[in-house]
């Protein structure tokens, strides 16, 4: 489906970029403020999808070249190693830990493998939404 | 392990190497190898003799389950080592037999020794188990060896109907036996039945008594076919002759027999006399119905299966019958005990003559094609010796001088007599029927031996109707029932033989309270008594009508077919097929709403009578918060929005109400102070409205057309009840709150130590994280499903 959707696809283009900043900074509050791994999760997968909107799917998988499915399983491969880590230091399965750490650039931040796991969940909810879509959307 | 075991066992272990024998001997005939076992059995089982016979029993342990008290405990008493001699010696002679009745060539001969060799262990594990469970075990090894024997020759119909049906009664019989044992052992504690003897008191008068003796009893008559489950014997007669002569005539046919004598040490002391008159009462009227039903058939082979019917009535009913000794004095010349005695007696009187009768019919079927007595005739100077077996075994059935069986029947007869005298659980009134039933049937068991004998050996000749040419069989088939009818000439004229050996151990294991040491059985008994004028009554009026059978044979013409137990039994069991079928019908109708009314109105039911018997609804407004305007707002547009979806004439309404629902629930969550949880419904409302409409947009164009619902009062009516049922649980359950939250601990240690703010995401990862972990999983199955649904069902549309 080729179209000609010049207005569509140029607000897109910037539209995408604001709503996957909301998506990360709703991903990375999610620990202090409402947010989290799920809805920063959908709302990637909405600029996606507006993406899908504007132009056809051809085009988004030459843009975005992820298999979903792997994303999904590497989500899931993620949360369930940050919970099984916590067994190598001798602490209950799922036992999460944090510290506050001076990193470079960034400076003294506190990192917490809470955000570990809730990064698979978020891997996982893209993942997912975008194969539903993706798989309904090539059936015909 | 003790050389019991080992014996019990032995045929089950031989039977594994005979597909061996079969495979790498193919000129010996499987037979000869296989009769070494039983040979060798019965010589062990012969030195137990003079140990038995002084009174003492072998008991050797080994341990099977003893956490729950199941040993494979092994007894062998006067009752069981009269069972294994008749097994392994009855065994040895009926293979024999088989190896010059089964071709070499024609038929599978590993499979049928296989089959024999289970059932003769499983026999012997019967009668030698002390403890039932092991019994139990056994007795359906010896169903279902039987089964397969019986069905041997799969490829006719008449085989496998009757294994089938001799399957499903034992089977029945079989698990409500195993019901008795299991009432017993909650009586006494023990499977072990000499544990049991001497607990015998607190079994009397024990409130499980009666059932656990009736579970026990139909275990006892179907396997002994007893009336009315006597059906199955007529019909295992497609067995092939050496498993008739052995399995339903000696061995299987008597596991009831052994077992109803087994337990009657425990059941005979009942007080209600039940037992008596089941024991006795079934027993004598088997007795009748079997030697009524023989003279009609036949088929020599029906002929002789209704003669075991009967046959093992008459045993049975002497058990019954000698039952009543209990009841009276415990002097060593109680009256009563006769009748045990006779039936020990008639027991191996039995198994001698049915054997030798059955091997003779097998000869004949053998040598002349058939079994039908309208075919045969005069076979006297063609078959001399068979015909001289025919007529000893015949004759000793018959209750005639000077065999077996007329010693036997006189003691029969003398028990029956002398119910006259006793004067208990009315017997004093009804008693006399037990003689003149048991004289009545001893004209027809004479009648029908009579049939046996003559229109089969004597009368013309007629070559014609016979498919083969008749001729004397050959001389390895006339061993076995000549060395059978031998003995029924030694114990009748040397019937002394066997009474200190192996009747009054026998009888004593029966009857344990009594001393049986004295026995004597005597030809003649003097002019006084009445067994002799029965006798010869049976003879002269069993003669009379024999030789007027044609005339008074329409009697049984009189009786309808339909009303047989045989009709019942074929019209039960399509019935019971239609009946189920009929049954899974009404309620299986194969559609969602049916399934889904069910489990509403159950849920309805259970829910709202729990509701009502424990008077649970309560209404405690303590808890409740101020109501908002906002809240009245909201909850009138989410009702609005569900009457919306109800009554909708068109689905795109209903699917944008749904979605004005949903976008409600997130304002609601807004307004209860939930943010997460209202993002989350927001986003998940667009999806899922989404999907609404892209299913919207597939439907079929046939279904397509706009229509509102039709209104069914019963659906209105349990969607109504669901309602009103979760709304009186919500609210009592809000009224009762009995503990304080625990989300205080939440509130408390969201910062420190689990180093967050927001305090529902630190319960989804931190605190509670292992049910995230799985809802990330169900997502992504979800997700993988459709991705396979989709996409298989598109690959295998190109396929087909």
């Amino acid at each position: 489906m080729k179209s000609s959707d010049v207005i569509l696809q140029t607000t897109s283009k910037i539209v995408f970029f604001v709503i996957l900043l909301f998506a990360i900074h709703l991903f990375f509050e999610g620990h202090y403020r409402p947010g989290g791994g799920f809805v920063g999760g959908l709302v990637t997968a909405g600029a996606i999808v507006l993406f899908l909107l504007a132009f056809d799917i051809k085009t988004v998988s030459i843009l975005l070249p992820f298999d979903y499915k792997w994303v999904t399983a590497i989500g899931l491969l993620i949360s369930i190693l940050t919970a099984a880590g916590s067994i190598v230091f001798n602490v209950p399965f799922f036992t999460h830990t944090y510290d506050h750490f001076h990193l470079p650039l960034i400076g003294e931040t506190s990192l917490h493998t809470a955000a570990l796991f809730d990064l698979g969940v978020y891997l996982v909810v893209v993942g997912v939404t975008m194969t539903i879509i993706q798989t309904i959307g090539e059936s015909e | 392990m003790s050389l019991l075991h080992i014996a019990i066992l032995s045929p089950f272990i031989f039977a594994i190497f005979i597909p061996f024998f079969y495979k790498g001997f193919k000129s010996i005939h499987t037979g000869w190898f296989t009769l070494i076992l039983p040979i060798v059995l019965f010589l062990y089982f012969l030195q137990f003799l003079p140990k038995v016979g002084g009174g003492s029993s072998v008991i050797e342990t080994i341990s099977w389950i003893p956490s729950l008290n199941i040993d494979f405990t092994v007894k062998v008493d006067g009752l069981s080592l009269l069972f294994a001699l008749l097994i392994t010696g009855i065994g040895s002679l009926v293979t024999l037999y088989s190896i010059y009745y089964l071709s070499k060539e024609k038929e599978q001969l590993n499979t049928f020794y296989v089959y024999l060799l289970l059932f003769m262990g499983a026999m012997l594990g019967v009668v030698l188990s002390d403890n039932l469970i092991v019994l139990y075990t056994f007795w359906e090894f010896t169903s279902f060896s039987s089964f397969f024997l019986i069905g041997y020759w799969f490829d006719r119909e008449k085989s496998r109907y009757g294994a089938q049906k001799s399957m499903l009664i034992t089977v029945f019989g079989g698990l409500s036996l195993l019901g008795g044992i299991i009432l017993l052992y909650i009586m006494t504690g023990t499977f072990r039945i000499s544990e049991m003897l001497a607990n015998v008191d607190a079994i009397v008068n024990h409130a499980l008594f009666i059932p656990a003796m009736i579970f026990i009893l139909l275990g006892a008559f179907t396997k002994s076919a007893q009336f009315p489950f006597h059906i199955w014997l007529p019909d295992a007669m497609e067995a092939p002759t050496p498993v008739s002569a052995y399995l339903h005539s000696a061995t299987m046919v008597k596991a009831g027999i052994y077992l109803v004598a087994r337990v009657s040490p425990i059941f005979a002391l009942d007080q209600s006399g039940l037992w008596i008159w089941l024991v006795g009462g079934i027993g004598i009227i088997t007795l009748f119905w079997g030697s009524f039903n023989a003279i009609k058939q036949t088929d020599l082979k029906a002929i002789l299966a209704f003669s075991t019917i009967s046959q093992l009535g008459l045993i049975m009913s002497l058990l019954g019958v000698g039952a009543a000794a209990l009841h009276y004095d415990y002097l060593d010349d109680n009256i009563f005990m006769v009748a045990i005695i006779a039936a020990v007696f008639h027991l191996i009187n039995h198994a001698t003559f049915k054997g030798s009768l059955f091997m003779v019919v097998g000869i004949i079927d053998h040598e002349t094609g058939t079994r039908d007595i309208r075919r045969l005739g005069g076979l006297m100077q063609i078959m001399p010796i068979t015909f001289t077996i025919a007529f000893i075994g015949a004759f000793s059935m018959a209750g005639i001088p000077p065999f077996n069986g007329f010693l036997s029947k006189e003691m029969f007869f003398t028990g029956m007599v002398r119910v006259l005298q006793m004067d208990i659980f009315h017997l004093e009134t009804l008693g006399f029927l037990f003689p003149l039933i048991a004289w009545v049937a001893s004209v027809f068991t004479f009648v029908y031996s009579m049939i046996v004998v003559w229109k089969t050996f004597a009368g013309k000749y007629q070559p014609d109707k016979l498919s083969k040419k008749a001729h004397e069989a050959p001389l390895g088939m006339l061993i076995s029932p000549v060395i059978l009818v031998s003995l029924v000439i030694i114990f009748g004229l040397f019937p002394n033989l066997l009474s200190d050996t192996i009747i009054a151990p026998a009888a004593q294991s029966i009857m344990p309270q009594f001393i049986f040491d004295d026995i004597h059985i005597s030809h003649w008994h003097g002019w006084k008594s009445p067994e002799l004028y029965m006798t010869i009554g049976v003879i002269v009026i069993g003669a009379l009508l024999y030789l007027t059978a044609a005339k008074w044979k329409r009697v049984y013409r009189l009786f309808p077919e339909k009303l047989t137990f045989n009709k019942l039994y074929d019209a039960l069991l399509p019935s019971l097929e239609t009946g189920s079928n009929l049954f899974i019908r009404s309620h299986m109708t194969g559609f969602l709403r049916s399934y889904l009314a069910y489990i509403f109105i159950f849920f309805i039911g259970i829910l709202g009578y729990t509701i009502w018997s424990k008077d649970a609804f309560t209404i405690n407004r303590a808890n409740t918060a101020e109501i908002g305007i906002y809240e009245i707002v909201l909850a009138l547009l989410i009702v609005i929005g569900c009457v919306t979806i109800i009554f909708a004439k068109s689905r795109l309404t209903s699917i944008i109400a749904l979605g004005a629902v949903g976008y409600t629930v997130s304002l609601f969550f807004v307004i209860f102070r939930a943010p997460d949880l209202a993002l989350t419904q927001l986003v998940i409302e667009t999806i899922s409205v989404a999907l609404f409409l892209l299913a919207f947009y597939h439907l079929p164009k046939k279904f397509r057309h706009e229509e509102s619902r039709r209104f069914k009062l019963n659906n209105a009516l349990i969607s109504i009840a669901v309602g009103v049922i979760v709304a009186l649980i919500a609210i009592s359950s809000y009224s009762t709150k009995l503990f304080d939250s625990i989300s205080k601990y939440y509130v408390e240690h969201t910062y420190d130590p689990a180093g967050g703010e927001n305090m529902v995401n630190v319960i989804l990862v931190d605190f509670r994280g292992f049910d995230t972990l799985f809802e990330i999983s169900v997502l992504s199955i979800a997700g993988l499903g459709i991705y396979g649904l989709i996409k298989l069902r598109m690959t295998r549309r190109k396929e087909g």
